[in-house]
């Protein structure tokens, strides 16, 4: 059982320009600007729920934003994304506004899914961004069939799914991905290594502590790389995309990052299962920090900027909050409409 | 009008619906190259292609997930399980993503997916490889669940099921695979959710779904000789189901009986007599009696199976005591 | 612990009973059943029946007192047990009756306004009776009935109930033949067709068809509600206001008495048959014949009820006034029946030990005075009944009888009718065949 990597204490120099395909430092700070939207929404979240806003479960992103940001900013408007319940910040960064977002949490009508999905099920097949699911694992097959879809209609679409570490011994995740290799899929499966499937750290879980390693029993194209650093990421997953558009050929992608809120808001930041001095530590790879002295120290951002982004994402997860407070609760009538399709029309 | 049998008649209807829509597809295990465990599937990888007609690995749970991913994005998968015993690994997709993804998702998300199989029991299979579950399905906001009798219906409700928005739970009965039937010529779709009045009678109404069908028809013959006219309703959807024509019929006959091939608990039957009982109370002669399997895992040796099973003398017995007939 | 025994409602009317006798003594063990006293109620002596077994504590009262009904009068309990002190206990009107002195009878009692209709189910030659007798609860109109106290005991059908409530049945005048006496779909069926074999059971075959004139059922509650037709309606609300409640008619009839008495000499002696027996029976005879005769006025439902039963109240004198035992079925008893029953009735109407039963539900009346030297008279008819028969006395009398002046015993009878429900030809009609009957007593085996 190999150790967990010990953080790392310094970013390594990069250049936003000189690359071909490279993104540009627009997109550096967009990625800034949108991570900084994912921690204050998620943090307003949390209060929402603690006011009573939000009921039922509540599976807060922060300490993990690089992830999502980083790799959705390497899809196109047409590839297709499920998420487990941890989904806020995919949604985010998926272009689900943060007023919708947060009506949704709410439970409010007439936005994604109408209040009938809430924190774990946000819905918008305009983006292609389809859940949001509840149950550990079970959306992994899912992807494997939109990759399906996407061959059979013979396109160049992406399919991609994000799941917690804690999914990889659930049979719907051998099952898919033993699909996906053995056809040949458009695949991409993100597996956001927090290290703690809910109380359980994953070398009480895991036989292999290296999640990546499973890709090899498909013959499984893989990589293992660090969560907190949002270029890697992206970078990262542009090999992925690169793979499955053109290879048509599915990636195990395992993204090491950290969770610094309890699983959910029923659980403590730390004392069970895990120090205070460990999430000490790993705060100081924020990836929030972490970018923002890279993008600093590259010059590409000043420091009244990054302030005045900071202060626009706060201003905006308030405004959500006020939206979504506001927002009108579904009809009752509402209870039985889209369980079935739609007949003559009517819901 | 064609005599085929059941299994020909949805192999017409899965040929036919394929050419109809190119986005409706195949899969499951050795649907393609073995053409089918029970041979539903004869010829369809020829005509189709591997990419429409797909063998899977043993993966339930794995190839229903993929289906129902599939059908997010608007295919429109038929995905066969070689029996619903082993659908049971599959349930959570058939559940939890299938029957809920359309309500969790404000109608943004289409499910347009048929899982069929066959159900129920065969001969001497053992207690893993007999189980009826369409009450669990029925029991699901979000799906239909459709069981035909006869290759007419086979072959018109499985058109219907695969043309239908909605997810579709459709078991088959493997003991009727080889049972012959007259099936219209040309377009012949069934509607979901209309029950069908197999023999018109007077003096009781005997409803019935899948294997149950052919017995109670045979019971009726038999109870015919015996100045007994029992009206037999073959229920072809289970969900939803056809109260309208149930309670027409009971209204009329005043005497019930209700035979499904599923245990006791909490069958079918128990949601029929339910819908009657409250409906039509003052038009009920007798109470309503429930023929069904004994409420035991099958057991493989033969005779304690047959026992163990609905048969014409069980059904003629009810209706005797609904008729007040000893 | 110990049980009290109240003064219970041994007729629906009673509200109080006078304690006559005491029949069993502090100390005596009591068994469930036994008689614990004999009770006066307003119409006959009745007895007080133990509902619980031990021994009789103590008596509350002394003979002779009056007590009104849920008062306490005894107490029962185990050997030892200190007799507590009288409490009143409320009865409910569903609190059973004491079985009267015939037990294998369930008793079944109406209110004392006839128009209840309600009538006792003939349990006669029925077996093992219910220990606890049914009481209807103030059934105020005669129509609706399935949903009384009685029939909450009854086992019928959903659909039955239903036919029966559509069709005015009485529930408990049917049998059922379902499991456990249940009264299903082809017993209502029955009960309407008037005997035909249902549908279902092939096994029963048809009986032969009855005589088209008379129609007798053992099935069933034995009549059928007619509704008013326009013309009956009118000749009611007119001849009401011109006579009063019952708009009355009286035929009168001269008889020749002389085959009768030549009957019965011919008669063995015992039982010993009266010529009364004998209108009696003729009288039944003739209505089975003559079923609007044999009829109730309805005319609060809108109907009149033809019974195709025939219960002949006879009225007897007794000390306090007037009582009418009812000789149930006496159309289908025969003379040597009725005699025996109408002496029995007679006798326990005299000693004021008829059962309500045995003095409800009649479907004609007979009044004889005949005895007390009267030649002819008009006899009120007792509602909702549409007629009664005065009977006078038989006397010699020279009369024209082929072609010659004869003496021949010779009664005038006379009917009166509701003009509601029988009509002066109809009447008529009835009357000559009962005087053809009387005249030719050979027509009783018609």
């Amino acid at each position: 059982m190999t150790a967990p990597s010990k953080p790392k204490k310094t970013v390594p120099k990069r250049t936003a320009t000189g690359r071909v395909d490279g993104p540009t430092a627009e997109m550096y700070r967009d990625w800034l600007r949108q991570m900084l939207l994912i921690r204050r929404f998620e943090e307003k979240a949390g209060e929402a729920y603690s006011l009573g806003k939000v009921g039922g479960f509540c599976h807060l992103y922060i300490g993990q934003e690089a992830v999502a940001v980083g790799s959705l900013a390497a899809l196109r408007k047409d590839d297709y994304i499920t998420c487990s319940y941890r989904e806020h910040g995919h949604a985010l960064a998926r272009g689900i506004s943060a007023k919708r977002c947060m009506a949704e949490l709410f439970g409010k009508a007439a936005v994604t899914s109408g209040g009938k999905g809430a924190s774990m099920h946000c819905f918008d097949a305009s983006l292609g961004f389809l859940g949001g699911h509840g149950i550990v694992g079970g959306h992994i097959p899912l992807t494997t069939g939109m990759a399906f879809a996407a061959k059979y209609r013979n396109t160049d679409q992406v399919a991609v799914c994000y799941f917690g570490e804690a999914a990889v011994n659930n049979g719907a995740f051998h099952e898919a991905l033993n699909m996906a290799a053995l056809w040949k899929l458009p695949a991409i499966y993100i597996c956001e290594n927090n290290r703690y499937g809910m109380g359980t750290a994953l070398e009480r879980a895991s036989a292999v502590y290296d999640i990546s390693e499973r890709a090899r029993i498909y013959d499984m194209a893989k990589e293992a790389v660090d969560g907190q650093d949002v270029l890697t990421v992206y970078e990262a997953m542009c090999r992925a995309v690169k793979r499955a558009r053109e290879e048509k050929a599915p990636t195990l992608l395992e993204i090491r990052t950290y969770r610094f809120m309890g699983h959910s808001m029923s659980d403590p930041i730390h004392g069970h299962y895990r120090t205070k001095d460990e999430v000490e530590e790993q705060r100081l790879r924020d990836p929030i920090r972490v970018w923002l002295e890279h993008l600093t120290a590259e010059k590409l951002l000043q420091d009244a900027e990054a302030k005045a982004m900071d202060a626009a994402a706060i201003t905006e997860s308030e405004e959500a909050f006020v939206f979504a407070d506001a927002a009108p609760e579904p009809e009752p009538g509402e209870l039985y409409t889209d369980v079935y399709a739609p007949v003559n029309g009517v819901r | 009008m064609a005599v085929i049998t059941y299994r020909d008649a949805l192999n017409q209807a899965l040929r036919e619906e394929m050419h109809h829509d190119t986005s409706v597809f195949l899969m499951g295990e050795e649907v393609a190259v073995y053409q089918g465990a029970y041979k539903v599937s004869r010829g369809l990888l020829d005509e189709f292609g591997p990419m429409r007609v797909v063998d899977t690995p043993i993966t339930e749970l794995g190839f229903a997930g993929l289906g129902v991913g599939a059908a997010m994005v608007g295919l429109k998968p038929v995905i066969e399980f070689m029996t619903w015993n082993f659908a049971l690994l599959a349930i959570d997709q058939i559940v939890n993503s299938a029957a809920k993804m359309r309500y969790m998702s404000g109608g943004q998300v289409p499910m347009s997916i048929v899982f069929r199989g066959p159900g129920g029991s065969a001969l001497q299979l053992g207690a893993q490889h007999s189980q009826s579950f369409e009450s669990w399905y029925a029991h699901i906001p979000g799906l239909k669940v459709v069981m035909p009798a006869t290759p007419a219906d086979a072959k018109g409700l499985l058109k219907a099921a695969i043309r239908d928005p909605d997810p579709v739970v459709f078991i088959e009965g493997e003991m009727l695979y080889n049972t012959k039937g007259e099936v219209p010529d040309g377009e012949h779709i069934v509607p979901i959710g209309k029950a069908d009045i197999k023999r018109a009678g007077r003096d009781v109404t005997i409803i019935c779904h899948s294997k149950t069908v052919p017995i109670a028809l045979k019971a009726a013959e038999q109870l015919a000789a015996d100045d007994v006219d029992a009206e037999v309703i073959d229920l072809r959807t289970i969900r939803p189901l056809d109260v309208p024509t149930i309670l027409a019929s009971v209204a009329k006959t005043h005497r019930c009986v209700v035979a499904e091939e599923g245990w006791h608990f909490c069958g079918i039957g128990a949601q029929v007599v339910d819908e009657i009982q409250k409906a039509i109370f003052d038009d009920l002669d007798a109470p309503v009696l429930r023929v069904t399997g004994a409420d035991v895992p099958m057991p493989y040796n033969k005779h304690l199976e047959k026992a163990s099973k609905v048969d014409v003398a069980k059904i003629i017995a009810a209706v005797n005591t609904v008729c007040y007939r000893s | 612990m110990a049980t009290q025994v109240v003064m219970e409602a041994l007729s629906p009317t009673m509200e109080e009973g006078r304690l006559v006798e005491w029949k069993k003594q502090p100390g005596d063990s009591i068994v469930v059943g036994d008689v614990l006293a004999e009770v006066e109620t307003d119409k006959a002596v009745m007895e007080l029946v133990a509902r619980v077994g031990g021994v009789l504590l103590g008596h509350l009262v002394p003979a002779g007192t009056i007590v009104p009904t849920a008062e306490g009068v005894a107490w029962i309990g185990a050997a030892g047990d200190v007799m507590p002190g009288a409490v009143a206990r409320a009865v409910t009107s569903d609190a059973p009756l004491a079985a009267g002195a015939g037990a294998t009878n369930a008793v079944i009692a109406a209110s004392a306004a006839p128009t209840s209709g309600v009538v006792a189910t003939d349990l006669v030659g029925a077996g093992s009776a219910p220990p606890a007798a049914i009481v209807a609860s103030t059934p105020a109109t005669a129509g609706a009935l399935p949903m009384t106290a009685a029939s909450s005991a009854l086992k019928a059908s959903p659909l039955a109930r239903k036919m029966a409530t559509e069709q005015g049945l009485d529930l408990r005048a049917i049998a059922g033949t379902g499991p456990d006496g249940r009264i299903i779909q082809r017993d209502i069926e029955a009960a309407l067709a008037g005997g035909t074999a249902p549908r279902l059971s092939a096994s029963t075959p048809a009986p032969a068809p009855a005589a088209p004139a008379r129609r007798i059922t053992t099935d069933g509650p034995g009549y059928e509600d007619v509704p008013l037709s326009q013309i009956r309606k009118t000749i009611a609300a007119r001849l009401v206001q011109s006579i009063g409640p019952i708009p009355t008619f009286y035929l009168t009839a001269d008889v020749d008495m002389e085959r009768v008495a030549e009957l019965r000499a011919l008669l063995p002696p015992e039982p010993k048959v009266t010529s009364n027996d004998i209108i009696l029976k003729s009288v039944a005879n003739a209505l089975a014949q003559h079923p609007e005769c044999n009829a109730w006025w309805q005319g609060e439902h809108g109907t009149i009820r033809r019974w195709h039963e025939v219960h002949l109240a006879v009225a007897v004198a007794i000390e306090e006034g007037l009582i009418t035992p009812v000789i149930r079925h006496a159309d289908r008893l025969s003379l040597r029946e009725i005699a025996t029953a109408s002496r029995d009735l007679v006798a326990r109407a005299k000693a004021r030990k008829l059962s309500p039963a045995e003095y409800t539900g009649s479907t004609f009346s007979v009044s004889n005075l005949g005895m007390l030297g009267i030649d002819e008279f008009t006899a009120i008819i007792n509602p909702p009944e549409a007629g009664i028969l005065a009977i006078g006395r038989i006397e010699p009398k020279p009369v024209v009888y082929d072609g010659t002046v004869q003496v021949r015993r010779r009664l005038r009878i006379t009917l009166s009718c509701d003009h509601r429900v029988i009509d002066g030809a109809v009447g008529a009609r009835f009357l000559q065949t009962l005087v053809r009957m009387l005249e030719n007593p050979l027509a009783l085996v018609w």
